[in-house]
């Protein structure tokens, strides 16, 4: 029977990497996701099946315990079961983002609960681990505390139920720094700890651990927000790998270590975009110690125009590029943009959509927002591959996007946001930006653009701007 | 106040200061306008269009005895004398060009704005009038080349032969030389253009034609032989014109030089070798023109057959689109003129645009203006190498050996480890090692749309801790058994619904 699980665990371990390198491309992601469920499915009953197979030999010799084990399992796992489908049901589009975090926190909880578990399974046999097993557990509770209370955090922040402002400590570095070398010197302890006599450094390790997660993510503003979610990403598969560990469970380690470099290298592709260092985005305080440059200086006036006038300009351009930010999110005007898409594509005018790296608070997810107003995807276009077109273009709407399209980047390199790679809108004929007000935006950062001579600022809500778009072009429909 | 647009009195004008739309745009500045009958009757704005829109038709007394009267030419001598003392007068002027009208003005005791005298900040584009006119200007004239021309502008390939496409050379890309590259280039025509200012190429390129460039020895010094490198620079300039002219059907100029008298880039010689049924339009026609052979203001045929047009009235030629343009100019002007938008003129002669065009205020002549500057571009390096912003620290590039220095201590701290390290832990260290590098290239080449579902699918996967959890669960401790069923209750949350929630996210997307 163990050798039919651990031959179930590969085959689950395979369709892991099918269902991830599915997820490459649109046209196989429906089935890389359908090879996830099957390889979840197959190590869950491959495991229910070991369980039950201990009934059958002498490895755990108390078989009521067993049949208590098999209940726990059915019933945590079904009301877990119900309660995931119902989140994954209700979800908000826009809400995605607090939605991952908040699952990510789950999966470091889970890995703390079992690397308990490990420990004190060990410990109340009184007996003595070796040191590699302890430290395995140790290192597992770790990262497992990192990812809740880092999760949590982000959670929090994203859902705007706590500031998305940088929480910036006094001497911060040296406080991570501190709580990392405390927690090494507790591991060389609780390696070397017979029995109950670990719990002491385990339990203050993992107040240590979580402290240092809450404040790790505390550091991080708002809008790093997606590399920190696919940082935490990649924590919580670092977790499981180390569960896998502890367990001595391969396909928990296979499964966590996919997770976990897959998470790294999307949080390093989200860095490069951002032109910024890894280090740098984790150590957080972003826009903080960054000299805001151009404050005082003079971009000149802004000219303002109607939405009217907008529909006009769209309705007589031959090709429009929609950049769409975290504004659009915050407004809920992705159903509005779609469909005033919908009606200029149906004049024959080409639209298609510039999407930066970094734009929204998780990766992609501008992606997710258009794909859900039925934008199709083969006009939702990257930054690299738009940004040679902007010079041909001849009416870009920038809709809630702010330091993503900021010139300043590339022109002044005394800005914070210098070096950032952003999408060239000002090459375009017509800059028309959708704004609430002349804030400044998230990194603090003066817009120049919002001062060019081919820049026409169109204040208010981005979504009722946006139907009153879609309305002036309809009554040109009627006139013409 | 009443702002009151009159008819133009120059012979052959098509143009109106305002249309029904802008008047009515005027009159929601608080402004009470009036339009004397049959002005824009030649722009395709008749009585009716403007009554309609509310705006009161009216004599021409009435006009011109309003608080403000707007214009396209300079007003006449006679014109002025129907002036109020102490109304406002806006047209294009040309003050410099023009003492005695400035001089007419001052003794009228009037104030007076020329629309040509905007200066050219970014701020004050929206009422450039000369650009808007060069604009069109441009337009018009490749349409005039084109019905001069007794062929094809685009390249076609038809069952009665090929036909080959139009040469188009257009010299000077301002406004006027852009809009005339555009509007050839989308005619079908080859376009290639030259202009002095060297930096002016990409503006050329991104409308589709090709930047001509002179070929010279490139013997660059700065040190006292500018003089001598300018006339042979000159030369080689002069000989470029005259082959690019030979070769092209079509030639548009438009070098004007503020000031004074427009250049002259085309030699007799040159048009006199070009082919028969060629066309030369010459824009710079009102200021002497840039071509030997042009006529103000007429169609000359040469000897060869080559048509020279010196027409100066390219833009009144699209009178209705024009008056719209020099009109909408206008009412920009005024919502800068009218804070309040309570139909009362203020003039801030503190503000650059609005002391820029003021001729005369009251009588009291301001003309000319102090210098503007025009950019506020050269400032900006200056406050950047200032004292108050640091500089750019240069960062050195990192040593690409540095690199293989920490791998390669890596890779000895690795084996420290591993040799340290009881066997039975390398066969999971292997899968572990293994499973990263292909979590690597399986995630390298995702598209980038793709990332969110990614996210919550890897979400959904490291909910395999739930394993762990299981296996935990009929261990003979009801702690531990406790404790493991939350962590399956978490974990199983995410597996389901990372990958319903996935499933929910892919079936949005859809190829259009």
């Amino acid at each position: 029977m163990v050798s039919f699980v651990s031959g179930a665990y590969i085959l689950a371990g395979l369709l892991f990497i099918f269902a991830l390198a599915g997820l490459s491309k649109h046209e196989t992601a429906r089935r890389g996701n359908a090879f996830g469920m099957a390889g979840m499915g197959l190590a869950l009953v491959a495991t229910l099946l070991l369980v039950l197979d201990y009934l059958t030999n002498d490895l755990i010799a108390d078989k009521a315990s067993i049949w208590v084990g098999l209940a726990i399992i059915l019933v945590t796992g079904t009301v877990g079961a119900v309660i995931g489908i119902r989140l994954a049901r209700g979800v908000e589009m826009t809400g995605m983002p607090e939605l991952i975090a908040m699952m990510h926190s789950f999966v470091g909880l889970a890995a703390v609960l079992v690397g308990y578990n490990t420990y004190i399974e060990v410990a109340s046999f009184g007996g003595h681990a070796d040191a590699v097993h302890n430290g395995e557990v140790f290192i597992g509770v770790f990262i497992g505390a990192v990812t809740f209370t880092g999760s949590v955090v982000a959670n929090l922040k994203l859902s705007a139920k706590m500031k998305s402002a940088p929480v910036t400590l006094p001497g911060r570095h040296l406080l991570n720094l501190g709580i990392l070398v405390a927690s090494l010197v507790l591991m060389v302890w609780f390696m070397n700890a017979d029995g109950w006599s670990g719990l002491a450094p385990l339990v203050l390790m993992t107040i240590l651990a979580l402290v240092l997660g809450f404040h790790l993510v505390a550091a991080i503003g708002g809008g790093d927000m997606p590399v920190v979610v696919s940082m935490l990403n990649s924590y919580s598969g670092w977790a499981a790998a180390a569960a896998g560990f502890m367990l001595s469970n391969d396909l928990l380690i296979i499964t966590g270590a996919l997770v976990g470099s897959s998470g790294a290298i999307l949080s390093y592709i989200m860095c490069t975009a951002m032109n910024r260092s890894f280090i740098s985005v984790i150590a957080g305080g972003f826009g903080s110690d960054g000299v805001v440059s151009g404050e005082a200086r003079d971009y000149g006036e802004h000219r303002e125009i109607q939405a009217d006038e907008v529909a006009e300009l769209l309705a007589g351009a031959s090709s429009v590029v929609i950049t769409p930010g975290y504004g659009m999110a915050v407004a809920q005007a992705q159903y509005p943009v779609a469909e005033m898409t919908r009606k200029l594509r149906e004049r024959g005018v080409d639209v298609r959509f510039g999407i930066h790296p970094v734009a929204g608070r998780l990766p992609g997810h501008m992606n997710v927002l258009l794909a859900e107003a039925k934008v199709p995807y083969d006009i939702v276009l990257e930054m690299d591959e738009v940004n040679d077109d902007f010079p041909s273009t001849d009416v870009v709407l920038v809709i809630g996007a702010n330091d993503t399209v900021n010139p300043a980047a590339l022109e002044e390199p005394g800005s914070p946001i210098a070096g950032m790679p952003v999408l060239e809108v000002w090459n375009a004929h017509d800059v028309i930006v959708f704004k609430r007000s002349m804030a400044t935006g998230y990194a603090g950062v003066q817009n120049p653009l919002f001062f060019k001579d081919n820049t026409q600022m169109l204040f208010g809500d981005a979504k009722d701007k946006v139907n009153e778009i879609v309305a002036a072009l309809d009554s040109r429909v009627g006139v013409s | 106040m009443r702002i009151g647009i009159p008819r133009e009195s120059r012979p052959g004008e098509t143009l109106v200061a305002a249309t029904a739309k802008t008047a009515s745009q005027l009159a929601a500045l608080g402004y009470d306008v009036v339009v004397e009958q049959g002005a824009g009757a030649a722009a395709d704005q008749p009585d009716g269009a403007f009554a309609d829109a509310g705006v009161r038709v009216v004599a021409g007394d009435e006009v011109w005895s309003s608080d403000v009267v707007v214009k396209v030419n300079a007003p006449t001598d006679d014109e002025i004398g129907r002036l109020r003392p102490g109304a406002t007068v806006i047209s294009l002027m040309a003050p410099a060009r023009s003492p005695e009208l400035v001089e007419r003005l001052v003794a009228q005791g009037v104030t007076a704005l020329a629309m040509d005298a905007v200066p050219r900040i970014s701020r004050a584009q929206s009422m450039d009038v000369l650009s808007s006119m060069a604009n069109v200007a441009g337009y018009r004239a490749v349409i005039e080349a084109a019905h001069e021309f007794g062929r094809l502008f685009t390249g076609q390939v038809t069952a009665a032969g090929k036909v080959p496409p139009a040469r188009v050379f257009v010299v000077g890309a301002g406004v006027a030389g852009l809009a005339a590259i555009g509007a050839a280039g989308s005619l079908g025509a080859i376009v290639r253009a030259f202009d002095v200012r060297p930096e002016v190429a990409e503006q050329v390129e991104s409308m589709g034609a090709q930047f001509v460039t002179v070929d010279m020895e490139q013997e660059v010094s700065t040190d006292g032989y500018a003089k001598e490198m300018t006339a042979e620079q000159e030369a080689a300039t002069a000989a470029m014109y005259a082959e690019e002219a030979r070769a092209a059907d079509i030639v548009i100029t438009t070098a004007l030089i503020p000031g004074r008298p427009a250049p002259q880039l085309v030699n007799a010689e040159t048009v006199a070798a070009m082919r028969p049924g060629s066309v030369v339009v010459d824009m710079a026609a009102a200021n002497g023109g840039n071509v030997a052979a042009t006529v103000r203001d007429q169609r000359v045929v040469t000897d060869n057959g080559v048509t020279v047009l010196g027409y100066t009235d390219l833009a009144g030629r699209l009178a209705a689109q024009t008056s719209q343009l020099y009109g909408t100019n206008i009412v920009n002007l005024l919502k800068l003129l009218t804070p309040g938008k309570d139909g009362v003129l203020t003039l801030d002669m503190d503000d650059v645009v609005q002391r820029g065009i003021a001729v005369t205020r009251e009588g009291e002549l301001m003309w000319p203006p102090p210098p503007v500057q025009v950019s506020a571009a050269p400032a900006a390096p200056v406050a950047e190498t200032g004292p108050g912003v640091p500089a750019p620290v240069e960062k050195t590039p990192p040593d690409p050996r540095r690199r293989l220095y920490a791998a390669g201590l890596a890779a000895v701290a690795f084996l420290a480890l591993a040799t340290s390290a009881p066997v039975s832990f390398l066969p999971s260290l292997t899968v572990f090692v293994l499973a990263v590098v292909i979590g690597f290239y399986v995630i390298g080449n995702v598209h980038h749309a793709l990332h969110t579902p990614l996210m919550s699918v890897t979400n959904a996967i490291s909910g395999i801790i739930v394993v762990g959890a299981i296996l935990q669960a009929p261990v003979d401790n009801l702690a531990v058994q406790l404790i493991a069923g939350v962590a399956i209750l978490l974990a199983s949350i995410n597996v389901f619904g990372g990958f319903l929630v996935t499933r929910r996210m892919l079936n949005m997307f859809q190829k259009g």
